[in-house]
């Protein structure tokens, strides 16, 4: 009974344990072989080197996606944490009606990426939404056609992900704001220090960790995401939005393709590598210390 | 497994001890018939296609009447989304869990790159049986083969170098159907002039690539199209020819209105039936949506090839894998002896807008276009213009037709210089190997 009493978390935790080793791990592990594979409809297991890297690195359509995975990524990260502790603070002004508007705020974090896509596909296409709209007020010349430019047309995404996510951040940075010792903040009033300067040398500064999870939680975000552009361009014009999930895709449902697919997979878990291992290092660092 | 569950909702709905035990007993009765139905049974047939809109659902009803009739059980797996994408994903999750459906609707190369997984069934004897080398015109009924035997069975011809015009705007600017590509760009500036779109076209990558194998077709004619997208000749594709194509791709996107990006193409159809555009190029599935609208063709709305001769053809055609048992081996034969029955492939492309496969189907009461379709068809046949759409999966595998694609549509929707487009081209076909 001692001996069950002890043993029980790990049996509890076992099974879940055993799946996310199968079907995580396990299955990242024979993507990664696949992708040293000239697999084409079905999986094929016979390594042929790093065939599909040089297709891939050579190919000019993962060349966009890849650039234009760095403009959304960028754009949208920083554009959201700005705008989000933007309305944090405005919000944080003791406002009466701060629940609702902080609701308001909230409320596109609700709705699914294909719903946000499909919406900004309506409201930014020049012949249906606001092109017509502003030209039906009488601007003639007021043209607004990123969505069908093929240059600008990852901007429009840039445009539908910041008015999801930037909500969301700030309601991220709105507790953030909240946790601060308000004692401090007090001290430095009555020190009459200038309301800005509060802000800029206190409270932002000992928020640290909060940017932090919202750099984290929207870099994912940007990574994996894939609904919003099949939602708002479907990848085009063109493929002039395509990101590196729906190139795999492609690849791997449309083309029969499945090389290439796990090699393009492959590349997005570097990525993602990339940005998640200085922040686990420096996580564990940090609790090492303490 | 579906007893106990059966068990556990009606206890859940009927509460009363009483009615648990008879249910119980209904269930075990159901299961039980259920069991011994499936053992009795002739022909079975379990097939996989992504035919669910109205008018296709209606068409594949009828194959599924005839199967009963003929006592067969057909156990329908339609999957639906992303133009067979997700039926492939299905597909190969069956395949690879070693149980296949009996028939999948599958088409053009794709039947070999199967057949190459070693996964097809022969059905060769039925072919032979039913005498389709003579009912089925030769470069179809090579599709149809894997190593020579039947190992598909067709269902209709799609053309798609079809071009579409509204009438009455046609008769409003004095306009006849263009029959070269000069003068489809002089009716087109003169339709432009009268603020008429005179392209209606959807911004997605197959129907770019749908204007241009028809543009490729019409001005390198027979010969360049078979060697530049069915052999993928090298100098083939960088030639003087294909950068003319391109060069005519790049007048074309003058001539598609401002909003075209991302349109499903029945959209850009109803812009040629409201009469805000004047043509559109599109395989004659387009047609079904000018009949929606009670269109008469000949009347209301015109039908032609696009400029330059050629047939370029979309085959449906279902797929049968390898299944074991006799009663599924009966099923796949008598579903293929079905499909190329005179009377499917009469009520199934009447339903759909397509032509019969076999040539030896009256065509009564079918419409002008497809008259003409199907007599187009005869006379490539004869003289070697009778090809396979690389646009629709007929004639390339998927990596190679959407490394073709890729190119097509970067050019049409940037600034991009045909030479760059030909080089484009030809490297993203190299690396597509």
């Amino acid at each position: 009974m001692d001996w069950l009493q002890k043993q029980m978390p790990k049996i509890v935790l076992a099974p879940s344990f055993i799946a996310v080793i199968i079907f995580v791990y396990g299955f990242i592990a024979w993507t990664t072989y696949v992708s040293f594979t000239r697999s084409r409809l079905l999986p094929k297991y016979d390594i042929e080197g790093t065939i599909q890297y040089e297709r891939l690195f050579d190919s000019p359509r993962w060349d966009v996606a890849m650039t234009n995975l760095a403009i959304f990524g960028i754009l949208f990260i920083s554009i959201s944490m700005v705008l989000g502790l933007f309305l944090a603070i405005l919000l944080d002004q003791k406002i009466r009606t701060e629940g609702p508007l902080r609701t308001i705020y909230l409320y596109p974090m609700a709705l699914s990426f294909i719903v946000t896509g499909t919406a900004w596909k309506w409201i930014l296409n020049p012949g249906l939404g606001l092109e017509s709209v502003i030209k039906g007020l009488g601007f003639e010349n007021f043209t607004f056609n990123w969505l069908v430019d093929s240059d600008m047309a990852i901007y429009t995404v840039v445009i539908a992900g910041v008015w999801q996510a930037s909500g969301f951040v700030m309601a991220l940075f709105l507790a953030g704001l909240r946790s601060v010792d308000q004692e401090i903040i007090r001290a430095a009033m009555i020190d009459g220090i200038p309301t800005k300067r509060i802000y800029s040398a206190i409270i932002i500064p000992s928020m640290a960790p909060i940017f932090l999870s919202a750099f984290i939680v929207l870099a994912h975000l940007a990574i994996k995401s894939f609904d919003l552009v099949i939602a708002l361009t479907g990848g085009g014009p063109g493929y002039a939005t395509d990101l590196p999930a729906t190139y795999m895709y492609a690849m791997a449902f449309s083309r029969g393709d499945l090389g290439q697919a796990a090699s393009s997979a492959t590349v997005m878990m570097m990525v993602v590598i990339a940005i998640i291992v200085p922040y686990l290092y420096s996580e564990l660092r940090s609790s090492k210390n303490d | 497994m579906a007893v106990p569950g059966e068990i556990r909702t009606n206890r859940m709905f009927m509460g009363g001890h009483k009615m648990f035990k008879k249910s119980i007993l209904a269930s075990v009765v159901t299961a039980f018939c259920l069991t011994s139905g499936a053992a009795s049974a002739g022909p079975e047939a379990e097939v996989l296609h992504w035919w669910t809109s109205g008018g296709e659902a209606k068409s594949v009803a009828v194959l599924m009447e005839e199967f009963a009739a003929n006592g067969g059980a057909w156990t329908d797996m339609p999957v639906a989304g992303g133009g067979g994408d997700a039926a492939m994903t299905a597909l190969r999750a069956r395949v690879l869990s070693g149980n296949a459906p009996t028939a999948v609707q599958l088409k053009g190369p794709a039947i070999q790159e199967w057949y190459e997984e070693g996964v097809l069934a022969n059905i060769n004897s039925v072919g032979v049986a039913q005498n389709w080398d003579e009912l089925l015109p030769a470069a179809i009924a090579d599709h149809m083969k894997c190593e020579g035997e039947y190992c598909a069975a067709p269902v209709n011809v799609h053309r798609v170098d079809w071009i579409w015009a509204n009438a009455e705007v046609l008769a409003n600017a004095g306009i006849e159907m263009p029959t070269s590509w000069a003068e489809f760009n002089a009716a087109a500036e003169k339709l432009q002039g009268m603020g008429i779109t005179p392209l209606a076209h959807g911004g997605q990558a197959w129907q770019d690539a749908t204007v241009f194998e028809a543009v490729a077709l019409g001005i390198g004619g027979a010969d360049f199209f078979r060697k530049a997208f069915i052999d993928l000749d090298e100098a083939t594709l960088t030639s003087d020819t294909m950068v003319a194509v391109f060069d005519q791709m790049r007048i074309m996107r003058g001539f598609v209105d401002e909003n075209f990006s991302g349109r499903d193409w029945n959209l850009a159809t109803a812009m040629v039936i409201n009469g805000e555009a004047g043509f559109q190029i599109m395989g004659d599935w387009a047609k079904g949506e000018f009949v929606a609208a009670d269109k008469v063709p000949g009347k209301d709305f015109l039908c032609t090839s696009t400029p330059g001769g050629g047939f370029l053809y979309n085959v449906d055609s279902f797929a049968m894998f390898d299944v074991k048992g006799d009663n599924k081996v009966a099923g796949q034969n008598l579903l293929a002896e079905l499909i190329m029955g005179q009377n499917f492939q009469k009520v199934f492309n009447l339903n759909k807008g397509s032509i019969p496969a076999r040539l030896d189907v009256a065509l009564d009461e079918f419409d002008y276009c497809a008259r003409q379709s199907s007599y187009d068809m005869d006379v490539a046949s004869g003289n070697g213009s009778l090809l396979p759409s690389y646009a629709h999966g007929m004639a390339l595998r998927g990596a190679q037709a959407g490394a073709i694609t890729d190119t097509v549509t970067a050019h049409f929707n940037s600034d991009m210089s045909s030479q760059d487009a030909v080089a484009a081209l030809a490297k993203a076909v190299a690396n597509s190997m």
